[in-house]
């Protein structure tokens, strides 16, 4: 997108870089039937995750980021399990899930907890009280070792889908 | 004015779409110049911002409208300008 004014800016982030180890955490896992709490850690057992930060659902830099990683499919070439956290209720990713006709699974985290954790607080200019993860997206593999790491410094700012397929290129 | 007062009607009203980049501009602007306002946020989907074309004519963001001036206005080039002039330290 071309704009010819300077986005605005975020504060820095101080998330876990890479070679770091990803602060596990456990939060309603919500798929297209059901969620259940699940941990990062069960998921990572199984192979590399990544991780998606993104804005509450509905609006649109979530729509552009899903309906990107729905297409890019990911999943099907490498090996790799993509979910997503935001701080929309369970019953919202349901719908959202719905809307984008996608397959990934999505955390939900109303408090915004994990992101504390993950050191990406945005706070929300005009919605006293609210706060959720800025952007960003995290490749960790299966000792929860964080492979890649990127955080939005921009508002709104959107993930290298590019750079991210290049990482995964590079796990196999 | 603490976070915890209950704040009086600000005379700023913005209609913003949440993320757009637009929209923060102006954001950025009335920061800039301390002004107090109040932020009505509405959905991505033009279809859904009736509320928008009522006030303006035009169903896009950011809109706002300045009951000081008596201004409503739309296009984030053209608020920040309005709002430099208005506010600014050549106002």
């Amino acid at each position: 997108m071309e704009l010819d004014f300077e986005v605005v800016d975020l504060d820095e982030s101080a998330h876990p870089e890479e070679g770091t180890q990803a602060p596990d955490f456990i939060r309603p896992l919500v798929n297209d039937e059901y969620w259940e709490d699940v941990a990062l850690s069960e998921l990572t057992a199984d192979g590399p995750v990544l991780l998606v930060f993104y804005t509450m659902d509905g609006d649109f830099p979530a729509t552009y980021i899903w309906n990107e990683l729905r297409d890019r499919a990911w999943d099907d070439d490498y090996d790799v399990t993509i979910v997503g956290l935001s701080i929309s209720s369970p019953y919202e990713h349901k719908t959202f899930i719905e809307e984008r006709e996608m397959d990934y699974r999505l955390f939900s985290d109303p408090q915004n907890g994990v992101a504390e954790e993950y050191g990406i607080v945005n706070d929300l200019d005009g919605m006293a009280g609210i706060s959720e993860p800025r952007p960003a997206a995290f490749l960790i593999d299966e000792e929860r070792r964080v492979q890649y790491a990127w955080a939005a410094q921009k508002w709104p700012d959107f993930p290298d889908y590019d750079e991210i397929e290049d990482e995964l290129a590079g796990l196999r | 004015m603490s976070e915890t007062t209950p704040s009086t009607d600000p005379s700023i009203t913005l209609y913003r779409l949440q993320a757009c980049p637009f929209c923060e501009r102006v954001v950025r602007k009335l920061h800039e110049y301390d002004l107090d306002y109040r932020s009505r946020f509405v959905e991505a989907m033009h279809s859904e911002r009736d509320i928008v074309k009522r006030i303006s004519g035009k169903r896009t963001v950011p809109a706002i409208v300045d009951e000081n001036t008596g201004v409503t206005m739309s296009e984030s080039a053209n608020i920040v300008d309005y709002l430099d002039n208005t506010y600014g330290a050549e106002a």
